[in-house]
């Protein structure tokens, strides 16, 4: 390689490591300042220890952020409300994308484009109108042999769950991937005596791997980040999710150290579940993006 | 109706009519398991299509009913329809022109230089090298950090003491002393664009870098052999190559530019002085605070607009030409 050369690539690696500081400084900067008291935060603040785990390090904010609000209940609810919807999300998304894209169904191309056409219209512009729906909509609970009726799913667990288990973007993708599994494959089993059900669960589903790691990345990512949608369904404590509790801790004007310490629980869960996926995580970004 | 006479038809239209008679002919037999079929496929789409008919459809359709009446969340009252009253309110309401001003700004800023960024970092790790592993999961970082935690975090680094007029101070050796950030109205905004950037920019990388792995390596090998510059093989081979992920980045940038929400709640609530307030933030305030329903179903109506007159200019502009 010649000099000219050399020079150009070690620039580009140059800009490569100016971006990667400016992406990672402020995740460094929580990280680290979740260890430590917050007069020590502020006093290194204007020196490059404000990045460095080091002084008075410990793990005092994590405590606090347990004593003073149900932080477990809230990670408790979060993880369960996740995945439920994943879960569900995956079977119910499947099973539909299984009919309409294997099976003679009539009138399966109508309901396909309805579905499609559910796309265009933005969460933003449906949570309000639906806040009012899912207010009227009926709730049953069985208290001992009874069964009670009443009006209103606000404040629940199945709000925050139920309305987001069906996904259109979900259905288009297994539709996607279904389509490129040759069909002689159902053929054949249909021969063996399969019924459609079996087909789908021990033919397909086995087959369609990095379609549901694709729906799982995309179903988890927003179910535990949502903020817009609990914060106006959900007002018990004990139903709250993280984005809603690190809001009201926040409100309580704890330490800057504690606000840090909360954050980073909330956040290294996902970095972790992100660096051990990297690779199917960046290539089902990439193509939902592509094709979506 | 007549049928016409045979006679008249060309032979290969008899055949071809013959041949699609054996369809239906055969289908009024059905064929062996076919209502089964039927039954276990409706079975299999009704879950998905329940749910979304219930929580997509129907709000959508309520959403534009509930805009013409007088909904509240909890109301004694029945609800009745009112007209264009609420868009009449809507319109007169200097705080919805200002939300609709500052989500321009927004979007004017962030859409060109998010997606610029976004290409610079994705033409960064395109080729392979030693640790491109490494920089691509640095870049994404910021993207599966929630919107509420980067908030909360960038909150406490735009205070007046804060991180980053620490390091503009740094960095122009005492020169800059740096505002209260999101405290005056003249750089409130401009802090949530940096921050949102900040945030987002990894994601349409991603999308960036699933384009240039679409254009084939021949065209840089042609250009190389022809002598292109570096300039020119960007210019003539990997512009034109991203025309398509090129509108598509564009649309998805500038939806989501309209939906600011998530930063505004938690940073600044609107203000000050109404500079950060936008038009979800004004439904969400409207429809979830003081409940009044039908109000925040108007305005989630306008923004719905907004967002099919932007995808559709945007498909206007970047069309096949020829």
């Amino acid at each position: 390689m010649n000099n000219q050369l050399l020079l150009r690539s070690a620039g580009t690696m140059l800009v490569r490591i100016l971006f990667a500081v400016v992406a990672a400084f402020p995740i460094v900067f929580m990280l680290v300042s979740s260890l430590k008291p917050d007069q020590q935060i502020f006093g290194d603040m204007s020196s490059v220890a404000a990045f460095l785990p080091i002084g008075n390090i410990s793990l005092d904010n994590y405590a606090a952020v347990f004593d003073r609000v149900p932080a477990a209940r809230f990670m408790i609810n979060s993880i369960g409300i996740s995945a439920v919807t994943v879960v569900l999300g995956i079977f119910i998304n499947s099973l539909c994308a299984f009919a309409l894209s294997r099976m003679e169904v009539r009138g399966k191309r109508i309901v396909f484009a309805a579905i499609l056409a559910t796309l265009i219209v933005p969460f933003q512009t449906l949570a309000l109108p639906l806040v009012w729906w899912v207010n009227q909509l009926p709730y049953f609970e069985l208290n001992g042999f009874s069964l009670e009726f009443s009006k209103g799913w606000l404040d629940t667990y199945q709000v925050q769950i139920i309305p987001f288990i069906a996904n259109a973007f979900s259905i288009y993708l297994y539709h996607q991937y279904f389509e490129s599994i040759p069909k002689e494959l159902d053929e054949a089993a249909r021969i063996d005596g399969a019924g459609w059900f079996k087909i789908y669960r021990q033919v397909v589903m086995p087959l369609a791997g990095p379609a549901t790691a694709t729906v799982a990345i995309l179903t988890f990512l927003p179910a535990w980040n949502s903020y817009l949608w609990p914060l106006m369904v959900v007002q018990s404590e004990e139903l709250r999710p993280v984005m809603i509790g690190i809001q009201y801790f926040f409100q309580l004007n704890v330490s800057w150290g504690e606000v840090m310490a909360y954050a980073s629980l909330i956040t290294v869960p996902v970095v972790i579940l992100f660096i051990a996926f990297q690779k199917s995580f960046i290539n089902s970004i990439a193509s939902s993006g592509v094709k979506g | 109706m007549t049928l016409s006479p045979l006679p008249t038809r060309p032979p290969e239209a008899v055949a071809a009519a013959a041949k699609q008679n054996t369809g239906p002919a055969r289908r009024r037999r059905p064929r062996p398991g076919f209502i089964r079929e039927q039954l276990s496929g409706w079975g299999m789409i009704t879950p998905a299509a329940v749910l979304l008919l219930l929580f997509v459809f129907l709000p959508a359709i309520l959403g534009f009913g509930l805009a013409f009446t007088n909904a509240r969340l909890v109301s004694p009252r029945p609800v009745e329809f009112v007209g264009t009253d609420n868009f009449a309110r809507l319109f007169t309401d200097p705080t919805f022109w200002r939300a609709l001003l500052n989500v321009t700004y927004f979007a004017v800023v962030v859409v060109p230089v998010q997606s610029a960024l976004a290409l610079a970092m994705a033409l960064l790790i395109n080729k392979k090298f030693r640790g491109v592993n490494f920089f691509r999961t640095i870049y994404f970082l910021p993207v599966v950090t929630s919107m509420v935690v980067v908030s909360l975090l960038w909150m406490f680094m735009y205070r007046r003491e804060g991180l980053i007029n620490e390091l503009l101070s740094t960095f122009s050796f005492g020169l800059i002393q740096g505002a209260d950030w999101l405290n005056d109205p003249a750089t409130a905004m401009p802090a949530i664009i940096a921050l949102s950037i900040w945030q987002a920019a990894g994601f349409h990388m991603i999308i960036w870098l699933a384009g240039l792995q679409s254009i084939s390596g021949e065209l840089y090998e042609a250009a190389q052999l022809d002598g292109a510059s570096r300039w020119h093989q960007f210019r003539y081979v990997t512009w034109p190559g991203l025309k398509h992920t090129r509108s598509l980045v564009l649309v998805t940038i500038t939806i989501q530019a309209l939906g600011l929400f998530d930063q505004v709640s938690v940073m600044t609530q609107g203000g000050p002085l109404d500079s950060t307030t936008t038009i979800i933030y004004e439904a969400v305030r409207s429809g979830f605070k003081q409940q009044e329903t039908s109000y925040a179903s108007a305005i989630s109506l306008v923004f719905f607009v907004l967002v099919l007159l932007v995808s559709a200019v945007q498909r206007y502009l970047t069309r096949e030409k020829d």
